[in-house]
């Protein structure tokens, strides 16, 4: 009877109340959510059904957006969206993954203060160098290359990569470590055959972040490149600015080809996302 | 209980990866690791800002190079008594405005709504891992690509679908020329308050269990265990998330770019896409550069506030109170 009287709400309740919880969230995340349904969707629309009101969400689905984006040469912006954050994430990588490992394991002096060097680089605002940067690209030949674009797309995911996989590299026990070292394992084994697989998932996530913010990256493009030569995908999305954002359903064509590779890199490493950008302060 | 105290699961590991620090000789090898990335990082970013500050000095206008001159500080006191000039000359005290306002307005938007978003997906219900990515794409949608959607798909005044909404309620805002700082702030709003709920969840989520289940034991509404527990619990979280909302927001020119152009008139000018008027399509160098290190100078306040609190979580004091 006791306990009975201290559960008030009865299990009928507590199934309503979830019931009542789905709904909320199912119905909160979909509004949410909407804008993206919509882009997709109206790319594979034609021009005429992309604008009718009240919007049409069956429809016979047409390529001819597809089409129209490729003719308008698309695809050079996306093969060097694609060159330019693989290129900046390798060369990420092969720089953040001995800074951190160093800076988790092996720590020289001072190694706080070099981590906090690192993070304060990440929050300088790109307006505080992009004019100065904008005069060397020009006295350096880098203006309108891919190699301008890589260059500042390292330095602007290093920190957050050397943060992110130091929390990785900590979260490997010790004792472990301690009992390759005293199994006479060098550095050399110890990374590869110890470390890095341990931390695998972590070095995937770091990667895929950087991919993300690369490919997103528009400020820097927008100022260091103005040739077709070595525009990125943003930059192809910057034509709809004008008359051609009258074009809704090949604007949403472009756009689901600009979001897609990365909301796909995105959902999977998503419980990464606020590790990335918090430092690694929270996981 | 003490073993049922918050945070503890976090706080070993932080602790003995402490003192291991302490107790580890350091290694020169150490050094050679890190170099690599440090004379990267020093080149790519601290070099260009040293010049920006050398070139804030100058009077230099890419389309009069013959007038390029050494002024010393004057562009930065033109730039400050422009502050109080009626007529903002240089357009900013208005982007300094504008900035504020879009900085403000979405970190605040972005973490309520990032807090009943993380609550809504801390509960068991079916469909939830799917709600969550939901919740969370917007955050790594291209920025650009999304402002065009807003822009067109959504806002558009004839056929955008919000308007199509409001209709029957007898509204029909012209979004980006009646209400242009909302619609930007709607804009970045979408794209920042999943970021603000991964980051309350991840809080929510150092919340001992035990603690929630004693509560409904004893009868605690979820509205109770929401004020009661979870709220008082996030602090740390919170001012995490709005400080790095801040370093982020303030950088924000991708949805204006896209949009507003900062307009109307000025309405929507911040101030990095000031330095980008001023400087790119303006060729006024010496100008922008004053502006950007003002900028930086903004955002080390922030900075320094942020770099506290991400050193006291680094030590493991994750969820004291």
């Amino acid at each position: 009877m006791q306990i009975a009287k201290r559960r008030p709400r009865s299990g009928f309740d507590r199934e309503q109340a979830t019931l009542a919880w789905t709904i909320v969230a199912w119905v909160v995340g979909l509004l949410f959510f909407f804008p993206v349904v919509l882009i997709v969707l109206t790319g594979f629309k034609s021009e005429a059904t992309a604008i009718t009101l009240p919007p049409r969400f069956i429809f016979e689905p047409t390529l001819d957006q597809y089409q129209e984006i490729r003719d308008r040469g698309f695809f050079p912006f996306f093969r060097n969206s694609i060159i330019a954050s693989l290129v900046s994430t390798a060369i990420v990588m092969v720089l953040a993954v001995p800074a951190a490992y160093a800076l988790a394991l092996r720590p020289m002096k001072k190694w706080k203060d070099v981590l906090f060097f690192f993070i304060s680089t990440k929050f300088l605002p790109p307006a505080g160098i992009i004019v100065p940067l904008y005069i060397i690209y020009r006295d350096l030949n880098l203006l309108n290359t891919l190699q301008g674009l890589v260059i500042i797309y390292v330095a602007m995911n290093l920190p957050i990569a050397i943060w992110m996989l130091r929390s990785f590299f900590e979260e490997v026990p010790q004792a472990i470590l301690d009992a390759a070292r005293i199994d006479g394992a060098g550095v050399v084994r110890e990374v590869v055959q110890i470390l890095l697989p341990m931390v695998g998932p972590g070095l995937a996530a770091t990667a895929f972040l950087s991919i993300i913010f690369a490919w997103n990256e528009f400020f820097f493009a927008v100022n260091l490149v103005a040739t077709e030569k070595a525009s990125t995908v943003p930059l192809f999305m910057q034509k709809f600015i004008t008359s051609e954002g009258l074009f809704w359903a090949q604007l949403s064509a472009a756009s689901t080809m600009a979001i897609a590779p990365v909301v796909i890199l995105g959902w999977i490493s998503q419980r990464q996302l606020v590790r990335g950008l918090s430092m690694g302060a929270v996981k | 209980m003490a073993a049922a105290e918050p945070g503890t699961t976090q706080a070993p590991n932080a602790l003995t990866a402490e003192a291991a620090v302490d107790t580890r000789r350091y290694s020169s090898l150490g050094r050679w690791l890190v170099a690599p990335a440090f004379i990267y990082a020093v080149i790519v970013t601290q070099a260009p800002f040293l010049v920006t500050l050398y070139d804030s000095t100058f009077r230099w206008n890419l389309m009069r190079p013959d007038r390029k001159a050494f002024i010393g500080l004057e562009n930065y006191r033109n730039l400050l008594s422009s502050l109080t000039d009626p007529s903002d000359p240089y357009t900013f005290r208005a982007a300094i405005v504008n900035s504020i306002i879009f900085t403000v307005g979405a970190v605040v938007i972005s973490l309520l709504l990032g807090l009943i978003f993380a609550e809504l997906v801390n509960h068991r219900f079916p469909g939830r891992g799917i709600v969550r990515t939901m919740l969370i794409t917007p955050f790594v949608v291209m920025p650009v690509a999304s402002a065009l959607g807003w822009k067109n798909l959504m806002m558009d005044p004839d056929f955008g679908i919000i308007n199509w909404v409001l209709g029957p309620f007898g509204l029909d805002p012209v979004w980006l020329a009646q209400y242009p700082r909302q619609s930007i702030i709607i804009m970045l709003v979408w794209r920042w308050a999943p970021f603000m709920m991964l980051i309350l969840l991840a809080g929510m989520q150092s919340i001992d269990e035990e603690v929630r289940e004693a509560a409904r034991v004893d009868g605690a509404t979820p509205w109770q265990e929401f004020f009661g527990i979870t709220l008082p619990h996030l602090g740390r979280f919170v001012q995490l998330g709005a400080l790095l909302g801040t370093v982020y927001i303030v950088q924000e020119t991708d949805a204006i770019f896209m949009t507003t152009q900062g307009g109307p008139g000025t309405s929507t000018t911040n101030l990095p896409y000031r330095v980008y008027e001023t400087a790119v399509r303006g060729s006024n160098i010496g100008l922008g550069a004053a502006m950007g290190v003002i900028i930086v100078v903004l955002t080390i306040v922030a900075m320094t506030f942020l770099l506290r609190i991400l050193d006291r979580m680094l030590r493991g004091q994750y969820a004291d109170r």
